[in-house]
């Protein structure tokens, strides 16, 4: 057996800087052409501002303010990260305790259920009555429930995913159940843990702007568009849009950046 | 792993053992149906049927993943569970069920590790085995950088990690290919020269179990029992090599197992598995 039945595949996932521009090139191009498109429609055929202002003027307007927006993403970015994490938190250690306790499962899945269907519409003004208007955490707790629901469920998938031969070998060890647990079904459910975070994270950013339209304190990014929208600067009503596009993008690319690093760490 | 001071007999044990599987509305399937075994410390045993015959059930039980519906089983003199929780024994499985996870020297460490061994014996108990089943070269790699053949060898060398003097082994080389397999049980073979361990080895194969056992276990399925136990005298572990497959007894003790197999009526003339 001194020769190995095959070589092993290499890990080596490089394609090269040619692969990179393949993939990069066409949805760039693309979103050129969109946009050369947009701004010919609303040029040629003279849309008002307040129907739909072209991406020339929402672009300056962007330029202009972008202190002020950069200013609007750290505030609905903070608040969306703070659920973020606290809404993982509790997903992870619940889902964990879930997968313990049966009994416990079955009481808490239509309760999450019922958590999944909450209209932010309907919980945000009563948490602002909660908290008090002058404070964040109104937005914080909205986002953490709605990245809550996606993380809890597919945490309790992932640690249902043990395989039968890994239970036996488990049990042929003796281990005890914290053991089983800690070397077999956590790692077991780690992708499956990252996938949820990686849904929840766009989410959190929807959730935490949205939330700052019921009230609150103004600043972000959510209270920014309506402002801006409610004294009729359309341009700039759209610039503080862009901004949340961004921080929405900046938020699920850092999700997707961290559940590669992970499965590359630990290959499944 | 305790020194009993009685020298002990049998290395395993099953007595009168049946397990009957309940089924839906009160229908019932008998796994197991009084089966009596017994094996010799540094014996190597296959036990042989068709699908459905309870051999794996049977593996299953002296490994206490199961228990049994009557009968009892004795490990060293113990009890199957206290044997489980003294780790007298080691297991391989059909699937190598290695943790993705860890690295092939991750994986041999990890039953060494779940049982407190400090991490300088463990690597160097690893890298031990790791030589023993010739993947020197693969010790970083993870589980899905090998072949199903090398994943196996890892599985096995996990399964010695804790030098035990008994093996469970269910249908090991099941999923692989022919020549991989003749590979893996001479491997078996030398292993098994070098650890005097005793074996329970399930496999649907004749040659294979002919040419790994001292005895061959031959089960007959619905209920589950033994229909009758070979003798297999193609000499000590050590001798045994690539040249015994080309045997007259060999073949003898084939076609024996096989006639046991398919009872009386047929004499091997029939297409018959013969991996």
């Amino acid at each position: 057996m001194s020769t190995p039945a095959s070589t092993p595949g290499s890990m080596r996932g490089g394609r090269g800087a040619a692969g990179l521009a393949r993939t990069v090139l066409p949805p760039v191009l693309l979103g050129v052409v969109a946009i050369l498109l947009w701004q010919g429609f609303v040029t040629v055929l003279a849309v008002k501002p307040f129907i739909l202002p072209g991406p020339f003027a929402i672009g300056e307007q962007f330029t202009a303010n972008l202190q002020n927006v950069v200013n609007g993403m750290v505030v609905t970015g903070r608040n969306a990260l703070i659920g973020l994490v606290l809404g993982a938190i509790v997903g992870v250690l619940l889902a964990i305790l879930s997968a313990l306790l049966r009994i416990l499962d079955e009481m808490a899945a239509p309760i999450v259920a019922a958590f999944a269907v909450v209209p932010i519409v309907a919980l945000a003004p009563v948490l602002y009555t909660m908290f008090g208007a002058n404070a964040e955490t109104a937005r914080q707790l909205v986002a953490a429930l709605a990245v809550f629901v996606p993380v809890y469920f597919n945490t309790l998938k992932g640690l249902r995913m043990v395989r039968p031969v890994h239970r036996d070998l488990m049990r042929s060890y003796a281990a005890s159940s914290w053991q089983a647990t800690k070397t077999v079904t956590l790692p077991t459910a780690v992708p499956f843990v990252f996938t949820g975070l990686r849904i929840a994270s766009s989410l959190a950013v929807i959730s935490a702007l949205i939330a700052e339209y019921f009230g609150g304190p103004v600043g972000g990014l959510g209270k920014s568009i309506t402002s801006a929208a409610s004294s009729s600067n359309y341009g700039l009503a759209w610039a503080y849009v862009l901004g949340s596009i961004i921080l929405g993008l900046l938020f699920y690319c850092a999700a997707l950046g961290l559940e590669k690093l992970v499965s590359r760490s630990a290959p499944a | 792993m305790t020194t009993a001071a009685a020298p002990v007999e049998h290395a395993v044990a099953v007595n009168a053992v049946s397990r009957v599987f309940a089924g839906r509305k009160g229908a019932s399937v008998t796994a197991l149906d009084a089966v009596s075994l017994t094996v010799a410390p540094g014996e190597f045993v296959s036990l042989i049927g068709p699908s459905g015959c309870g051999k794996s059930t049977l593996l299953r039980l002296i490994a206490d993943l199961d228990t049994p519906t009557s009968g009892s089983i004795e490990v060293f003199g113990k009890t199957a569970r206290q044997a489980r929780i003294d780790q007298d024994y080691g297991i391989a499985f059909q699937q190598a069920g290695l943790l993705p996870w860890r690295t092939v020297a991750g994986n041999i460490e990890l039953p060494l590790e779940l049982h407190g061994t400090g991490k300088a014996a463990r690597r160097e108990r690893a890298a031990e085995l790791i030589e023993l089943v010739g993947l020197s070269d693969f010790a970083g790699h993870y589980p899905d950088q090998l072949s199903g053949g090398m994943q196996q060898r890892v599985a096995i060398a996990r399964s010695l990690a804790e030098s035990p003097s008994l093996l469970l082994m269910d249908e090991p080389f099941g999923a692989l290919d022919e020549m991989t397999r003749e590979r893996m049980q001479n491997e078996l073979v030398r292993i098994c020269a070098e650890t005097s361990a005793a074996v329970v080895f399930v496999t649907h194969s004749i040659p294979e179990a002919v040419f790994l056992s001292n005895r061959v276990v031959v089960m007959s399925p619905r209920p589950g029992r033994i229909r009758d136990v070979l003798s297999v005298n193609l000499g000590r572990m050590s001798d045994r090599g690539e040249n015994l497959r080309e045997d007259e007894d060999f073949f003898h003790s084939v076609s024996q197992v096989r006639e046991l197999l398919h009872g009386s009526a047929s004499t091997g003339a029939r297409g018959v598995e013969t991996r």
